[in-house]
């Protein structure tokens, strides 16, 4: 399958950066490799959502309810069900696939920004929905104590985390390499020119954004699997913001760029957030900076830099 | 094979196109003029289904077409290219082609085979006709002009039309480029067997290769018929050639 996406000395590259991932434990104390899962968390949902915004080129403003729909979902069946862990595990995605199938049947008839004006209101609507139901959800207190047995301490869900977010990075590589990924890069560049070849514009789109929210629910899934509670912030608009403003600092029309944008600014919020709670002031700095120098995001610039050497 | 009939489209009480008639028989080039503003790409962007005609009849192989959706159109064998350039401009010329092609071939919803090895050879012999098969891998939006207007008659041509509605394939072009261009619509004309409805401003290169030509002006069909009949027309004389013959 991977035949010609990747040269032989990338795929050495990505072989040993995933080798280091594992035996970082070995040296690393708790903290950081609690902070490095919730940067894989954090980085698969931002990726996720760079599937629609970057390669789709769909506004997609209220992401994070997805990945709340995950984790809330994954949540609900570990505490309110006796069913095996599995079931839990292969709910969470399909949920929140169906969340944006439902959301995105509504605003697909929009376009651009109206689009995702009606995904923020609608999310929000979940959102509400889930705050205020106290007897289902927890309301604001959310649902504690709801860890998995097997992978409960810090390395054990560090593991597992690593794991699926490799493989999630994997089937998000191979989909937007693939005809359908070709063809949402192509409606993002010009979807009227897209409707001319013969392309189900919307159709297309609306399947992807159901591809992004299978995603966001796995990495709504992976969080409950390290914190072991849930809290209606999952799902707030505030978070879609900060995961938009990862995909734009790493680098939006590259794979990794998300990833690399959640890793600078998880741990800008947990350094920075140490001494002071104005963190965001140091945040909006970063962004002004980013948008005056590098409007392609950092992997972008990089890219692009090495790109010229080469040539 | 395309029948046109009394078709009206109007926006905000304009007349845009109205009451325009056409046919275009199989294997025919024809073309449509008109002054500025006269409702060609109107009445193109009706065919192809950019825009909803108010009324009127548009049978393609015996089956009205009015109103579908352009993809719909584009599936039953109508290809298009636009006046302005209207390309992927992020997708490297090969990436471009390839689009419509995987469209061709229903493969726009494979999700996790490589597209880098599909449709390659297709695309290839597309690129290699139209002459750009070393642009092919330069990024689409930073080629010239003229490159981008074939680029946009590659795209279309993707679709393996039946028909192929090109939009002043030449606007903007060198002498040199619209040479190379006309040629290519003959060739594509008498080798693939394609039928080309096409409108230009360059009066003598239209009674050059076409079969047939329409006049339009303000919306309406002022006649049709063959370039000599078009030229000995009284009215078409005054409203359009200025007298000029």
């Amino acid at each position: 399958m991977f035949y010609g996406l990747l040269t032989r000395k990338s795929l050495g590259v990505l072989l040993s950066v995933f080798i280091i991932f594992l035996i970082l434990p070995l040296f690393l104390p708790r903290f950081y490799i609690y902070l490095l899962a919730l940067i894989l968390i954090t980085g698969l949902l931002a990726t996720s959502l760079n599937m629609v915004l970057g390669y789709g080129g769909m506004y997609q403003f209220h992401h994070a309810v997805f990945y709340g729909a995950g984790a809330y979902t994954f949540a609900l069946m570990l505490t309110k069900t006796k069913l095996p862990v599995w079931n839990a595990f292969l709910a969470a995605p399909v949920i929140a696939g169906l969340l944006g199938l439902l959301i995105g049947i509504i605003c697909i008839r929009l376009s651009k920004l109206y689009f995702g004006m009606l995904q923020i209101s609608l999310g929000s609507l979940v959102w509400a929905i889930v705050f205020r139901w106290y007897s289902f959800t927890g309301g604001d207190d959310g649902i504690h104590g709801c860890s998995v047995p097997e992978i409960a301490s810090v390395n054990e869900s560090y593991y597992f985390t690593v794991f699926v977010t490799a493989i999630c990075l994997i089937l998000m590589y191979l989909i937007i390499n693939s005809p359908f990924g070709r063809i949402f890069q192509a409606i993002r560049d010009n979807p009227e020119r897209s409707e001319a070849v013969g392309v189900n514009v919307r159709l297309h789109q609306l399947i992807g954004l159901v591809i992004a929210a299978f995603f966001a629910g796995i990495a709504g899934s992976l969080f409950v699997v390290v914190e072991g509670c849930v809290f209606p912030d999952l799902m707030f608009w505030t978070l879609s913001l900060e995961i938009l403003i990862m995909c734009l600092l790493g680098g939006w029309f590259t794979f990794l760029g998300p990833m690399l944008g959640a890793a600078i600014i998880v741990s800008l919020r947990t350094f920075v957030g140490i001494y002071t709670e104005y963190w965001t002031l140091i945040l909006g700095i970063v962004l002004m900076l980013l948008i005056l120098f590098l409007p392609e995001g950092v992997l972008g610039y990089f890219q692009k830099t090495f790109k010229l050497k080469a040539e | 094979m395309l029948y046109i009939k009394a078709v009206q489209k109007s926006f905000d009480g304009f007349m845009a196109v109205n009451g325009a008639n056409l046919s275009v028989d199989k294997g025919e080039i024809v073309a449509v003029i008109g002054p500025n503003g006269a409702g060609k790409t109107t009445l193109f962007s009706l065919i192809t289904g950019q825009l909803k005609p108010d009324s009127g009849e548009i049978i393609f192989k015996n089956e009205n077409i009015a109103g579908l959706p352009p993809y719909a159109i584009c599936r039953k064998g109508i290809s298009r290219s636009f006046q302005v350039v209207n390309i992927f401009n992020r997708l490297t010329v090969f990436e471009n082609v390839q689009a419509a092609v995987l469209s061709h071939q229903k493969k726009v919803l494979n999700l996790f085979s490589p597209a880098k090895n599909m449709a390659v050879k297709e695309t290839e012999e597309l690129l290699e006709s139209v002459g750009l098969t070393d642009k092919a891998d330069s990024i689409s939006g930073l080629l010239s002009h003229g490159d981008q207007k074939v680029l946009e008659m590659a795209i279309a041509l993707g679709n393996r039309p039946e028909l192929l509605i090109l939009d002043e394939p030449t606007a903007g072009m060198s002498p040199e480029e619209t040479a190379v261009s006309i040629d290519l619509i003959r060739r594509l004309s008498r080798e693939l067997g394609l039928t080309i409805l096409f409108c230009e401003h360059d009066i003598a290169l239209v009674f050059s290769i076409s079969h047939k030509i329409m006049v339009m002006q303000q919306g309406q069909t002022i006649i049709q018929g063959k370039p000599d009949e078009v030229r000995e027309n009284k009215q078409v004389q005054e409203a359009y050639l200025g007298g000029a013959n």
